[in-house]
């Protein structure tokens, strides 16, 4: 390694402070959260690594903008609870954040630390914060004055709940919407309790409705009342974050037989319904001894890594290769660690049923790689003659997801991306219609926390900016 | 709605009434306002019992919407409908979702033909009331198993133009669906309405298709959320893949794959016997972690 610029000074480890986690043995048979978590020791020494640049490049790389370098030197000074409150200035959900975040596509990249060594850890030191917060105690932060204007969220998941401790905090009357009869969108029913604790998500749906939000589980909007009646009935502005819940199926034959689930359907039942402590919860789930998770996305990860929590043989079958993996990192490393074994550049072909309609094994074909597609990533061509069979008795297909239709088929007026069911917003969230703001995967199609969270907070600060402009 | 707003008070799901209408086949009125102002004949809600209950879905078989309650029935199967049997009046249930699905087409088609079987007869009342209010002329079939489990006859006399009643093992009215291949033969019917078990779903709609009468199903699969997430209510629909919560529940039913319907069904069945028979000896249900 060439170095011409002078070294910076000795002090400065190189190496982040390794992060705690459960032995992949032991936690291959349990649904407890795998990383353990910072010790006040391990954040401090983490902390102190942080350069303090002048121009901090790990801000702008966040799509919420949480002032990072004044919260970690919070730390270093032990203020903790002043560092919570840096944090939550911008951010509602750090608890979250801090755990499910891909900061190494974000903040940690830019980290100027990332050249010499390794970047600084934005997100264990974040989590760090919002866990030291759990153990002491809210703070709830002054709210501005009311201002009489009453704001609707559709969806109490990443988006909606960033939108809503926005709009509370600005003095808007907010009403929240959840059509699940839990709070947390994905982060309850999509995300397993091995990533992100459940409590932790219940805790911070807490915080947001002590800032004043009003929730309001198992109310559809669509069915139960439509956004038109709502704007008819008091409410001046709606913030649709109603994500991307629709499963995508492969439209291969057999797909209906037994054992073959959608990926959305395994992980509600495993983490929405708890089924893997049934009977003691009511919802069952039957898992096999060999799962075929088909998809390469950090959704397929999760359903492997439940899969082997709850005793199976996991493989997973990807139609391109390694390298194009969307998942991150971290969890593909954490998933072969517990077991997983890949198989990529195959793709199913059909499924084949025993005599009870369960699947017993799949057709499936193998792909080599062509030139880029539409998304940037090489496009898998099927290899003539190179069919191949598997036995599996459970399948899950996590191929992705598009938004619901209910909100697009029940808002009359409402402009919507025929091809995929999306949302079309401007650069401030705004859609066609006045008053009516959208943000998260219900916009974009299925993506990061993170980035629904940006989207939430944009789409706060223009409604913010419409209510108040309007007579 | 249940609402917790800063520890404040749960409203909650209340049963103001609880009737038999046959051995084991239970209704509840529900009060929940919201819905009961939505609410239409076809569509249906979600239940939840308790909080470690699972989510079910159940058609609505009637709706005040001044007193602001819902009903549905239930035929006590499996552990979560025995455990709601043993509710009573004054009761809270943990979440009611709805109204859900998309409601029936109700219009003046002319002569309507209703079927009905098993604890689907009491939301088809609904159905044969709404389609008698559009006009209709509502001939009506109620089918059991039993003589003694055959329900809601009077009321569904009260409301239709003609009622006729069938048995599986012929103990009162017709035996079996077949009678309706003569009755088609000489009356015409310009629609029909079937709610039933898949089995009676199926031989209602494979009796009117040669009639070319278009036949209404409605399709209650297994569900979890109920609305559109989970994707395991998906039938074959025509030769499509249409997901019973959102694109249903009712279907045309010379359309619909009942057999592929039928193996669905089934999929959880060592589950909910398990789960049943669990409930059943004293309903431990601390999963072997009690502390």
């Amino acid at each position: 390694m060439a170095e011409t610029k002078p070294k910076p000074k000795p002090k400065i480890k190189k190496e982040a402070v390794k992060m705690p986690k459960q032995d992949p043995k032991v936690r291959v048979k349990n649904f407890n959260e795998v990383a353990l978590g910072y010790t006040e020791e391990q954040a401090l020494e983490e902390a102190s690594r942080c350069l303090q640049c002048v121009k901090p490049q790990c801000v702008a790389g966040c799509p919420v903008e949480v002032p990072i370098p004044e919260f970690i030197e919070c730390i270093r000074e032990k203020k903790y609870a002043e560092g919570i409150a840096v944090i939550k200035s911008k951010n509602a959900l750090p608890a979250v954040c801090g755990r499910v975040c891909p900061q190494e596509e974000q903040c940690q990249v830019r980290c100027v630390l990332g050249k010499i060594g390794e970047p600084v850890n934005v997100g264990r030191l974040e989590r760090y914060l919002a866990d030291w917060e759990r153990d002491h105690g809210f703070q709830i932060p002054e709210k501005a004055p009311p201002t009489g204007k009453k704001v609707a969220i559709v969806g109490a998941g990443p988006a909606g709940l960033t939108a809503a401790a926005d709009l509370v905090k600005r003095g808007h009357e907010v009403v929240l919407f959840e059509a699940l009869h839990l709070p947390g969108g994905v982060l309850v029913y999509g995300i397993p309790e091995f990533r992100l604790p459940k409590a932790i998500v219940r805790n911070e749906v807490n915080y947001i409705q002590k800032l004043g939000a009003d929730l309001r589980v198992g109310n559809m909007i669509g069915r139960m009342h439509t956004i038109p009646e709502l704007m008819k009935n008091g409410i001046e502005a709606v913030f649709i974050g109603s994500g991307a819940g629709l499963p995508q199926f492969l439209g291969v034959p057999g797909e209906n037989l037994g054992g073959i689930y959608s990926a959305n359907e395994y992980l509600i039942r495993i983490n929405l319904m708890k089924a893997f402590a049934f009977p003691e919860y009511d919802t069952p789930i039957r898992v096999g001894k060999h799962v075929v998770v088909i998809g390469g996305g950090n959704v397929a990860m999760d359903c492997a890594r439940s899969s082997m929590r709850l005793g199976a043989n996991v493989c997973l079958l990807y139609r391109r290769s390694r390298e194009e993996l969307p998942a991150r990192k971290e969890e593909i490393e954490n998933a072969e660690e517990e077991g997983l074994v890949c198989r990529f550049l195959a793709a199913p072909l059909r499924f084949i049923g025993d005599e009870k309609g369960w699947v017993k094994a799949m057709d499936c074909q193998c792909m080599e790689l062509g030139p880029p597609d539409q998304s940037g990533r090489r496009r898998p061509i099927p290899i003539k003659g190179s069919e191949f069979t598997m036995e599996t008795d459970t399948v899950i297909i996590a191929i992705g997801q598009t938004p619901n239709p209910i909100i697009q088929r029940t808002t009359e007026g409402l402009e919507v991306n025929p091809k995929h069911g999306t949302i079309p917003v401007d650069e401030n969230g705004k859609t066609n219609l006045e008053g009516v703001y959208a943000g998260g995967d219900v916009v974009t199609g299925a993506a990061t926390v993170i980035s629904a969270m940006g989207a939430g907070k944009t789409a706060a600060k223009a409604i913010h900016e419409y209510l108040m402009n309007k007579k | 709605m249940r609402r917790n707003n800063d520890g404040g008070e749960w409203k909650t799901y209340k049963i103001v009434s609880k009737k038999e209408l046959a051995p084991k086949i239970k209704l509840f009125e529900v009060e929940t306002p919201e819905i009961a102002a939505k609410a239409k004949p076809g569509q249906f809600v979600i239940i939840i019992i308790d909080e470690k209950g699972e989510r079910i879905p159940l058609t609505i078989c009637d709706y005040d919407r001044e007193k602001g309650t819902v009903s549905f029935a239930f035929h006590e199967v499996g552990k979560t409908t025995k455990e709601l049997g043993f509710l009573c009046e004054g009761d809270c249930l943990e979440n009611v979702t709805g109204p859900l699905g998309n409601p029936s087409e109700i219009r003046n088609y002319g002569k309507v033909l209703c079927v009905g079987g098993s604890v689907m007869i009491a939301p088809l009342l609904l159905q044969v009331k709404a389609m008698k209010e559009a006009g209709n002329s509502v001939t009506t079939v109620l089918g059991a198993r039993i003589k003694d489990v055959l329900m809601l006859e009077d009321e569904a006399k009260a409301i239709s133009d003609k009622v006729y009643v069938a048995t599986d093992d012929g103990s009162k009215g017709y035996q079996g669906l077949d009678f309706l291949k003569e009755l088609l033969k000489t009356e015409k019917f310009d629609h029909c309405v079937a709610m039933g078990p898949v089995v009676m779903m199926k031989t209602v709609s494979e009796i009117t298709e040669p009639y070319e009468v278009p036949t209404v199903v409605t399709l209650t699969p297994i569900m979890v959320d109920g609305m559109g997430m989970c994707g395991v209510c998906r039938v074959t629909v025509g030769g499509k893949m249409q997901f019973a919560c959102i694109d249903g529940p009712e279907f045309d039913g010379h359309q619909v794959d009942f057999d592929g319907l039928v193996k669905r069904q089934r999929l959880f069945l060592p589950e909910e016997r398990l789960n049943s028979v669990l409930w059943e000896m004293g309903g431990c249900k601390c999963g072997g972690n009690k502390a």
